[in-house]
């Protein structure tokens, strides 16, 4: 896959898809659909679909020999084009396509959908990914009221899988009556299933494609012949028998909604459970009041004062907490070491009261230890997705286990997780990405991260000669110890401020950046400033490396940074120590109308992304729902 | 959360001479009608620390402290009382315990404080460092009583002696340079690695160090064993701790330190080496951090320990109890400024008069006062600021102001008493004046005697 992809230009479509449900029209026979249907009416997401249209059956045949989408076509890619189901389209491709990707609801209305899965798949989670991939199809979905088996064979970058779908009209789902709305939890499953579709279709290995297209069947779509390939076989099998469980489960998998801290009565409520008494602060800034934030200063002393009180908690995981609290570790894999450190400590020290089981009970007690971490600090994605590995080894532990065996597995099992996750990890990321270091190479990183560093040391002591640029910011200047260690080194460093990012920004051949998470939908979850440094160089046509461990990966969706973040004590933006003269605000902090803000992570959307260097390779941001899916339950989970 | 607590309860202090006996040690000293050392435990209590070791010094004061902390405590904590050789020190009083001591850190309290700072406070900050050594500044005390200035003239002449001074870094988190008062010359030697490696040292000389340490359990018993020759906590071990912090001469976490010869395990080892890697580089470094990295940034090569410090903040209590001066002060605050320490309930009049307590006409009894059970005053009497005993009988016309009167003391008619200390079983014949004075048990004081900064007390047979 080529790092330097074209520039895109279209950023709106994935904006647009959230919440709502309406299927973008795939792209391959998007010409013939733009033409067709009147794009000035089309733009709103949600539609009851029109009474058919007369012409309705005629239209798919225009389809028919849809062209291969040329790269330029990509920029077609407009709402009009998307969202062509407000022309009379009821039984258009569009409306299939809808159907198809939404397994739990009743069909709108009949139609042929001609492989909509897979050209859904290929071109609904749109962005950062070459759409270059070329459908043609190769026979024609021809009517809507008939049953017309379909060939369609997807080409993808090189990777030419075919897949050919028959697609079967269902007349009795045509009577169904139109579900008004789905549930948050469906719509995210719609989502998910259509960008593993994609991602699956972009071009991983066969197994990834059956999944998908097993995930993407849907019910109204039953592929029935294989016409040409055994992969389409295997769909088959798995859309027609596996699908409603694999449906059911996916439902289970959604997270509840977390909290949301503008909600009175449930904050109420947590602050009563809550072992560390934490003061709100009062002026928050309007667009994160779903956020916690607290007064800083408040939680510190009080959870030292009551240091010998909070018995249920272990004093290893104290011990983390209280350095989470006042900032002593931070960063992404530093945090999740020590949790995870703090557990094995907590397990060794635990026996089992009588009278209880212990994978409920040390369940139970480790849930404890978590919420009172999240108290300190709200837990990072890395460290829940730890948390989860070490619930799932608790549960699966055999009844028939001695209490000391079972504790040595689980000790044992955290050591391999850290092992194996963090370490081995950093050490097989350092490898790939460092074969994208060359002699003369300027690289340039943000804040600190751990990956990015043993990756820049080893390319030292391999004999390389690159220079790097050190971006920091304030208030953390996380930068300056990163600096310290690489000049340390013998590294030829710059340091600059982001401000300067634009300046230096022209000398600079590789951008390497952290993460401390990358979400389904290729956007890299990292410390606020991060999508800036990206974006700069995203214009300066800087390719930008992202180095992020698989244990970061996330299946959650996120498309700003504002649903969800982190605030940090907006007092340390304001005040710089060390220079009283400019500290000009200070007394201003408890003004009515200042709301200061101190965001901890941003979100930077996949488009800057040129590629996500992981332990499973290099893979392209569009790949990381494929490795959330394929490598969760193998591996990350066990 | 892996503490143990060893209270070092003291025996008869020489500083305390005319107030302390053989039937009265220093940790039975009332503080408003409780032995000082009830405050220390209650804190602990409230604290949840129930498992305390109680260390005394000789054979009398064990006998009086134990049979009074079983009295009192038997059904609320498990303490346990040690008897300690006499005279070896604070550090000889742990060498003693020592062999109590199992957890992995031991928080170490004075007797004799009076405080409403949480040890959990101080604990916490060990732990959050890892420390070796973490000790509780609070600020010194202001010499003599706050608010009454003239009461105080003689005692106000404190020594310099007293005052600590105290280096600290520029976050306060770490202790760099400790001297106290006994030592204290006009210049002072600071290591020079130690300010290289800090920058920035600030000084202090308005903190006290308040007797509450929480030590590393196997670093503080290398350093007793090994030095043998220290006597005191806060003048050898504290100090030995601090100047070493750089080059440091314990073993820290009880085991060496890996050595850099790892074969057969070398991958393992390897991982352990990156693991730590990653937690120190993620986490902000103090400067002991950095300067065991060297400027080189590669291994560590120099071992380092932490002193920490937890400074109580300023709306905080804490007094020690070491003094004549300081009973005075901390009478006067425990009934009027730090009422909260003392546990009774206060009266619309803001004093305690208990209720089998008797008052004759034209009695008062000002604020900030207590008067103790069954205690008889007669007619005409004033009390101002001042502690008066269980069963004590009071005449007419006494004036009792700034004083404390501690159990079953008689006083005669016309009677002043102020700013001074009366014992238990003292007897003040007619018109007695006395001011800034302390008269120790069961003297009696001859009519019409008028005495003025005297120690009066009972010559030792």
């Amino acid at each position: 896959m080529d790092p330097r992809r074209p520039p895109r230009t279209v950023i709106d479509p994935k904006v647009r898809q959230v919440g709502f449900f309406a299927a973008p029209e795939p792209i391959a026979s998007s010409p013939p659909v733009s033409d067709i249907s009147p794009s000035g009416n089309s733009l709103s997401p949600v539609m009851i679909p029109p009474p058919r249209h007369s012409s309705d059956a005629a239209r798919p045949v225009l389809f028919s020999p849809v062209p291969p989408a040329s790269p330029g076509r990509r920029d077609s890619l407009a709402p009009s084009d998307l969202f062509p189901a407000s022309s009379p389209t009821a039984s258009s491709p569009c409306a299939d396509a809808e159907c198809a990707f939404s397994p739990g609801r009743p069909l709108r209305s009949n139609s042929v959908r001609p492989a909509a899965a897979v050209t859904m798949s290929s071109s609904l989670p749109g962005r950062g990914f070459d759409l270059t991939a070329a459908v043609t199809a190769s026979s024609v979905p021809a009517t809507g009221l008939m049953k017309i088996p379909s060939g369609f064979s997807v080409k993808n970058a090189g990777k030419a899988r075919n897949a050919s779908v028959e697609v079967e009209n269902e007349q009795g789902s045509n009577s169904k009556p139109l579900k008004e709305k789905t549930t948050k939890a469906e719509r995210r499953a719609i989502q998910e299933a259509q960008r593993a579709a994609k991602a699956a279709a972009k071009g991983e290995g066969k197994a990834a494609s059956v999944v998908s297209a097993a995930a993407s069947a849907s019910v109204n779509v039953k592929p029935h012949k294989a016409t040409k390939a055994p992969t389409v076989a295997a769909s088959e099998k798995k859309g027609g028998g596996g699908e409603r469980p694999v449906e059911k489960e996916r439902k289970k998998e959604v997270p509840p909604p977390r909290m949301q801290y503008d909600d009175t009565s449930r904050v109420e409520k947590a602050k009563r459970r809550s072992v560390v008494k934490q003061t709100e602060a009062r002026n928050r800034v309007e667009l994160f009041r779903h956020l916690p934030q607290y007064e800083h200063g408040t939680q510190l002393p009080d959870l030292e004062s009551r240091f010998f009180q909070l018995d249920p908690v272990h004093p290893a995981v104290y011990k983390v907490g209280l350095q989470y609290l006042t900032g002593d570790i931070s960063g992404g894999n530093a945090r999740c070491v020590a949790m995870l450190q703090a557990f094995q400590e907590a397990i060794k020290d635990y026996s089992t009261p009588p009278e209880k089981n212990l994978s409920r009970d040390l369940t139970a007690k480790m849930s404890s230890y978590v919420s009172f971490l999240i108290e300190c600090r709200p837990l990072s994605i890395s460290m829940g997705n730890a948390f989860r590995f070490l619930k799932s080894r608790i549960a699966k532990l055999p009844l028939t286990l001695l209490e000391s065996e079972a504790k040595a597995s689980l000790q044992s099992d955290i050591e391999q997780f850290i092992t194996e996750k963090i370490i081995l990890a950093d050490k097989v990321i350092v490898r790939h990405a460092v074969t994208k270091i060359r002699d003369g190479d300027v690289l340039l990183t943000y804040g600190s991260s751990t990956a990015v560093e043993m990756l820049l040391l080893h390319a030292h002591e391999l004999g390389k000669q690159f220079r790097v640029v050190v971006v920091d910011s304030r208030p953390k200047l996380e930068g300056q110890r990163l600096l310290r260690r690489l000049v340390g080194k013998g590294i030829s460093c710059t340091y600059t401020h982001i401000n300067a990012t634009s300046y230096i920004m022209h000398e600079v051949t590789r951008v390497f950046l952290g993460a401390s998470s990358v979400l389904s939908n290729g956007a890299v979850y990292s410390r606020v400033g991060t999508a800036s440094v990206a974006m700069v160089a995203h214009a300066f046509r800087v390719p930008v490396l992202v180095c992020c461990e698989a244990y970061k990966f996330h299946e959650r969706v996120q498309l700003d940074s504002i649903c969800s973040n982190e605030l940090g004590d907006p007092d340390v933006i304001s005040k710089v120590p060390g220079m009283e003269e400019i500290n000009c605000l200070n007394n201003q902090a408890n003004c009515g109308n200042l709301q200061p803000l101190n965001l901890i992570y941003d979100a930077l959307p996949s488009d800057y992304v040129s590629m996500i260097i992981t332990d499973y390779g290099m893979v392209p941001p569009t790949s990381v729902p494929v490795i959330v899916r394929e490598y969760r339950r193998e591996q990350l989970w066990m | 959360m892996d503490f143990q607590v060893v209270v070092l309860a003291g025996g008869t202090s020489k500083k305390l001479v005319p107030l302390v006996s053989k039937e009265v040690p220093k940790a039975l000293l009332p503080v408003a009608n409780r032995p000082v050392i009830s405050y220390v435990l209650e804190l602990l209590e409230l604290s949840n620390l129930k498992d305390i070791i109680v260390a005394v010094e000789g054979k009398e004061a064990y006998d009086c402290v134990e049979h009074w902390i079983v009295e009192a405590y038997i059904d609320r904590l498990r303490i346990q009382v040690e008897r300690v050789p006499d005279d070896v020190g604070t550090a000889g009083a742990l060498r003693a315990v020592a062999h109590l001591l199992t957890a992995k850190d031991i928080l170490v309290v004075s007797g004799d404080i009076v405080s409403d700072v949480s040890p959990g406070a101080v604990a916490a900050a060990h732990r959050r460092h890892d420390a070796v050594v973490t000790t509780m500044l609070c600020s010194a005390p202001v010499s003599g009583p706050s608010d009454s200035g003239s009461s105080v003239t003689k005692d106000k002449a404190k020594k310099p002696g007293h005052y600590n001074r105290i280096g600290l870094d520029p976050t306060k988190q770490f202790l760099l340079y400790i001297a106290t008062g006994a030592e204290l010359e006009k210049d002072m030697r600071i290591q020079k690695n130690i300010l290289c490696a800090v920058g920035q040292m600030e000084i202090r000389s308005d903190l006290m160090d308040a007797h509450l340490y929480a030590f590393k359990r196997s670093v503080l018993q290398e350093v007793l064993n090994q030095k043998d020759k220290f006597q005191s906590l806060k003048q050898d071990v504290l100090p030995y701790l601090v100047r070493t912090q750089l080059a440091s001469e314990v073993v820290l976490n009880g085991v060496p330190q890996p050595e850099e010869n790892g074969n057969e395990k070398a991958s393992y080892q390897n991982n352990q080496e990156m693991l730590s890697q990653i937690l120190a580089n993620s986490s902000t470094s103090s400067f002991h951090e950095l300067h065991a990295l060297g400027p080189k940034c590669s291994l560590p090569v120099r071992r380092t320990h932490k002193c920490c410090v937890y400074i109580a903040s300023n709306s905080k209590y804490c007094m020690r109890l070491n003094s004549i001066q300081a009973f005075n002060d901390i009478n006067r605050d425990v009934i009027g400024d730090a009422s909260h320490l003392s546990g009774y309930s206060f009266s619309a009049h803001n004093n305690i008069i208990h209720p089998s307590a008797e008052l004759g006409s034209k009695t008062t009894v000002g604020p900030h006062c207590m008067l103790g059970e069954a205690s008889i005053m007669g007619d005409k009497c004033s009390v101002k600021r001042s502690v008066i005993g269980r069963h004590c009988r009071i005449g007419s016309n006494v004036k009792v102001v700034n004083s404390v009167v501690m159990n079953h003391v008689t006083i005669a008619d016309g009677c002043t008493i102020q700013n001074s200390v009366v014992c238990s079983n003292v007897q003040l014949q007619d018109r007695v004046v006395l001011k800034d004075c302390q008269v120790g048990a069961n003297f009696v004081v001859t009519t019409g005697s008028e005495c003025k900064g005297e120690a009066l007390a009972k010559k030792e047979k």
